[in-house]
């Protein structure tokens, strides 16, 4: 439950903006950091920025999500053809 | 993935548990570190005189039955309207769970925000946010009920169930497993707390605590500074986790939790009562404290029959030689909180090592 999702800032107003993450864009707010502008890199939890992070961090994130989509994918497409 | 980085880690972890000679008990205290590990198969690659053991590190495991109970009999309120995180719905109290129950005026939400926005468009409602989590969750519930304050929100309710990972730590090693060698830190709490936050564990106990991130190499790389530090005897914090955790945290966040929230004693579930473990509103607050509001009194409850989650949480067994653990206990209908959760540690070996 703690986990916390790397995502680009791609509109910003005040404290509200929304998040980027390999395509998919949420409203989130940056109460907690308020340093950062549009366009960085930050770590979202339940809605909020609690981190700005660097482009590598995200990086590694995102690939390990888009290898456990796959993984997952291959998964269930093996359970498709035991049944 | 960088694979030179994971061989040389493997490599120093070799190295360095040869060199301890005995079994080395690590616990990763972070739920999302426990499934990361099946993930990865970091398990099958470790040392023979290496254990991982699971610990107490997934908020939705440890909410006291109590709590959850608290939330039913508030959600059968046709007065009130409940806002909790999608990981709260399939806990089960004494009787049921909220999913169980198909109650109209369960909202699950994705952020504290939400909860506060519903309150904006239910007026005739009373808002009761379902607050559970660590350190990482709590600035969010801080920010909600300050929101709630400058709004003039009068029908926004927090149910705190939040708990705080340090002391817990403390508890463990103060007596209900003191066989901890060390602890792999949590990534996210300790964005928020910062590193530095560990300096007394290594101090009062002379246990590494060393705050890694979620891929391979980072927990790898975690676990060979370990057992570096315990193979020189040289116990210390530190992070490979550089690129998010800073030493001091974030401090906006540590000072909005210190505004509304104070530490208190509060029942972990299976660890039982924690000095410090938990966190209640602030008097100054009191209007948003659902549990005054309400004039709950919150009753810790037994654990079910047979359920040996309490001793799992404390790396004292591992999931699978518990006796319900596959048979009466499955994630399809858990029995213990450990394998309700996806991070719980029960539902990990669930899905990963049976």
């Amino acid at each position: 439950m703690c986990l916390a999702i790397p995502a680009r800032i791609v509109e910003m107003t005040g404290d509200r903006a929304v998040a980027d993450a390999m395509g998919n864009r949420w409203a989130i707010r940056t109460t907690l950091t308020p340093e950062v502008k549009l366009g960085d890199i930050v770590l979202v939890h339940a809605g909020y920025a609690i981190a700005k992070v660097e482009e590598e961090e995200a990086r590694q994130t995102w690939e390990l999500f888009a290898q456990i989509a796959d993984m997952e994918t291959e998964q269930n497409q093996a359970k498709g053809a035991e049944q | 993935m960088r694979l030179d980085v994971i061989q040389s880690a493997c490599n120093e972890l070799e190295q360095a548990c040869a060199v301890i000679g005995r079994m080395v008990q690590v616990m990763e205290v972070c739920g999302t570190h426990t499934v990361a590990l099946f993930r990865h198969g970091i398990r099958s690659m470790l040392p023979a005189n290496l254990k991982l053991l699971s610990g107490p590190g997934c908020p939705v495991c440890v909410t006291d039955q109590g709590y959850i109970d608290t939330v039913i009999d508030l959600a059968r309120r046709t007065d009130c309207l409940i806002a909790t995180y999608g990981d709260m719905i399939r806990v089960p109290g004494r009787n049921t769970s909220l999913e169980r129950l198909t109650l109209p005026n369960v909202r699950v939400v994705l952020s504290s925000d939400d909860a506060v926005a519903l309150a904006q468009k239910h007026p005739e409602k009373t808002v009761v946010f379902v607050a559970v989590g660590f350190e990482t969750t709590t600035p969010a519930t801080a920010v909600a009920i300050r929101q709630a304050q400058e709004l003039g929100l009068k029908n926004f309710t927090v149910l705190c169930g939040h708990k705080r990972v340090l002391p817990a730590m403390h508890a463990l090693l103060s007596g209900r497993n003191d066989k901890i060698d060390a602890f792999l830190c949590p990534g996210h709490v300790s964005v928020i707390l910062g590193s530095r936050a560990y300096e007394p564990v290594v101090k009062n106990f002379n246990r590494p605590c060393v705050v890694a991130g979620f891929e391979a190499e980072q927990i790898l790389l975690g676990l060979a500074k370990i057992c570096r530090q315990i193979a020189d005897k040289r116990p210390t914090v530190d992070s490979v986790y550089s690129l998010a955790v800073r030493p001091e945290g974030n401090p906006v966040a540590i000072r909005i939790i210190d505004q509304i929230f104070e530490p208190c004693d509060g029942p972990w579930r299976g660890l039982g009562c924690i000095p410090d473990g938990a966190l209640r509103i602030r008097q100054q607050y009191a209007d948003f404290d659902a549990q005054k509001r309400f004039g709950i009194e919150q009753i810790p409850a037994e654990e079910p029959g047979g359920c040996q989650c309490g001793k799992v949480l404390c790396g004292l067994m591992d999931p699978s030689q518990c006796g319900l653990f596959g048979k009466k206990c499955t994630p399809d209908h858990p029995v213990g909180p450990c394998m309700v959760s996806t991070e719980g540690a029960c539902a990990a070996w669930y899905k990963y090592q049976r």
